[in-house]
């Protein structure tokens, strides 16, 4: 973990309420794709937790939706701002687990993690199939990007607007894998939970405090004992998931 | 003798600065940020004496200058305390520590406090008599003279170390609170605890946390806190440890000027968790400022 001050040097609109935002800054500590960071704000006691997209050469890329105070805020930032981030918090997902034909399935705002979990994989020489699900074809971001990296992707639409129509679970009957990566809302998390059919990787969502391990305010029982989903996660592996209802 | 320094119980402490229990967990993951051998001491997570998963999530709800938490003493109990986190706390803190200790009952405050008394690593025993988390333990025992004087005497009974009992702000009389535990033998009180508060979602129409309430903390509480301070350290004749709301070396001064030996920072911790050692390092700053030589001389100086 560190505290740093990174600059922003873009901060685009993707979709009505999702927006990417660049930064320069150390990213030295962020060693793993599925990692966050979490963000100061201006007049907000809590600091913002916010998934990593992709971390390369200086630049820390997020996309975040806009879902209420903190992340309005960020949604009016401009280039050259400075932001105080911790970066390097959790645990990211494990490639090595990930066989030689692994599928990574992203749901809404949880499809960026998946990005830099995606270039890592590629780089690995493995083949990587994408699926990204969506309410609707407008709500869309990220399938481009997915597809430079060489992904073979797949998009899912409820409504049928664009690719296939249904839920991820849809998309993902009848493809082979050898393991599989997620990050997404709960329902589809569970969804997955029991319809895929090789072990994975869930990463999970939770309110935090400090973000670092220290207020346990994040805290989940799992198979193996209670975790921290800020440092003992946000990734969990399959077999160690305990639902809570 | 630096400065700095202050006696808190017959131990003297570099400086007065004590992470918060629950704040600081048990001390290693600040460690891998810096060498927390620069505190005072700190608080350890409460413990109690058996393990303790705590409440369901979410535990923690924002608010204007300040956050709720109903983690509900979550802890590995005394038993692993002592036998897996004490020995890895060794490994990078070479002070006395304050051992923060919570219960449901009478007999196991005393047998916490018991098993903790053999621990050479803890200087202090910080008893819970506040936790607003749990229900039928913890403040309970904390809003009532007799039950916490009562708690108070049982874990004289079992420990030679300096006994703290830390109050809950959740009262109407303080003062008669922090008596019958000087009464009982308490050798320091510690204040404030959390205040009781609660969060609602317009979106969901429900409670944010899933206990329903929780304890306040952070900026916004610092007032109560001096209050309270002041109010306790004028009535009682044994060293008062102050808390809430902490975030500055102005902060500090402010407490100890209120009455209080020392200072304990934290939901700060948790926003930036340097806070603790940039606080210290900003101290003689302001110390010079204010024309403070030894910060142990302002306590209590505000009358």
């Amino acid at each position: 973990m560190k505290q740093s001050i990174f600059k922003i040097i873009e901060n685009t609109q993707l979709t009505a309420t999702v927006f990417r935002m660049k930064l320069s800054g150390d990213v030295s500590e962020i060693t793993s794709p599925g990692q966050f960071v979490n963000i100061k704000l201006d007049g907000l006691f809590l600091r913002r937790p916010i998934s990593v997209c992709d971390s390369e050469n200086g630049v820390l890329t997020l996309i975040y939706k806009v879902v209420g105070k903190g992340t309005e805020q960020m949604a009016q930032m401009t280039e050259g701002k400075e932001l105080d981030v911790l970066t390097g918090l959790g645990n990211g997902y494990n490639t090595d687990l990930s066989g030689d034909k692994p599928v990574l399935i992203g749901g809404g705002v949880g499809v960026p993690p998946l990005y830099m979990l995606a270039k890592k994989l590629v780089a690995e020489g493995k083949k990587v199939n994408v699926i990204l699900g969506f309410n609707t074809k407008d709500e869309i971001f990220c399938e481009d990007d997915f597809k430079a990296l060489g992904a073979n992707v797949t998009v899912a639409t409820a409504d049928g607007s664009y690719g296939v129509k249904g839920f991820v679970t849809d998309a993902l009957q009848g493809m082979e894998y050898s393991y599989f990566y997620t990050c997404g809302p709960e329902p589809m998390l569970k969804a997955l939970y029991k319809s895929t059919v090789t072990s994975g990787q869930f990463s999970f969502e939770e309110r935090m405090g400090c973000g670092f391990g220290a207020c346990m305010g994040c805290s989940c029982k799992t198979i193996t004992g209670y975790k921290r989903i800020c440092k003992d996660g946000p990734v969990l592996e399959k077999e160690e998931i305990l639902w809570a209802d | 003798m630096g400065r700095l320094s202050v006696d808190l119980c017959g131990i003297t402490l570099d400086n007065p600065i004590i992470p918060a229990s629950g704040t600081f967990g048990f001390g290693y993951e600040f460690a891998e940020l810096y060498d927390i051998n620069v505190l005072g001491t700190f608080s350890f997570k409460g413990t109690t004496k058996d393990p303790r998963f705590g409440n369901p999530t979410p535990r923690i709800a924002e608010c204007n200058a300040g956050m709720i938490n109903a983690v509900g003493l979550q802890n590995p109990g005394v038993e692993k305390v002592i036998g897996e986190e004490l020995p890895k706390l060794k490994k990078c803190f070479n002070k006395k520590v304050m051992a923060n200790v919570s219960g449901f009952a009478v007999e196991d405050y005393a047998y916490t406090c018991e098993r903790l008394d053999k621990e050479e690593q803890v200087g202090w025993l910080e008893v819970n008599v506040s936790c607003p988390n749990v229900h039928g333990g913890g403040m309970s025992f904390g809003t009532n003279p007799e039950a916490a004087a009562e708690v108070t005497a049982a874990v004289k009974k079992v420990t030679t170390k300096p006994v703290i009992i830390k109050l809950s702000p959740n009262v109407t009389d303080i003062v008669s609170i922090a008596k019958a535990c000087e009464d009982a033998g308490a050798d320091g009180i510690s204040l404030i605890n959390t205040l009781l508060g609660m969060r609602i979602d317009l979106k969901t129409k429900k409670p944010v946390i899933a206990n329903k309430m929780g304890g306040f903390s952070g900026s916004a509480i610092f007032p109560v806190a001096v209050r309270m301070v002041y109010q306790v350290a004028n009535a009682v004749n044994i060293p008062v440890v102050g808390m809430g709301g902490v975030s500055s070396a102005e902060d500090v001064i402010e407490l100890m000027l209120a009455g209080a030996t020392a200072v304990e920072v934290g939901a700060a911790n948790l926003i930036d968790p340097y806070a603790c050692r940039d606080i210290i390092n900003d101290l003689p700053r302001v110390m010079d400022k204010y024309g403070i030589n030894n910060i142990s001389d302002i306590i209590g100086g505000a009358k």
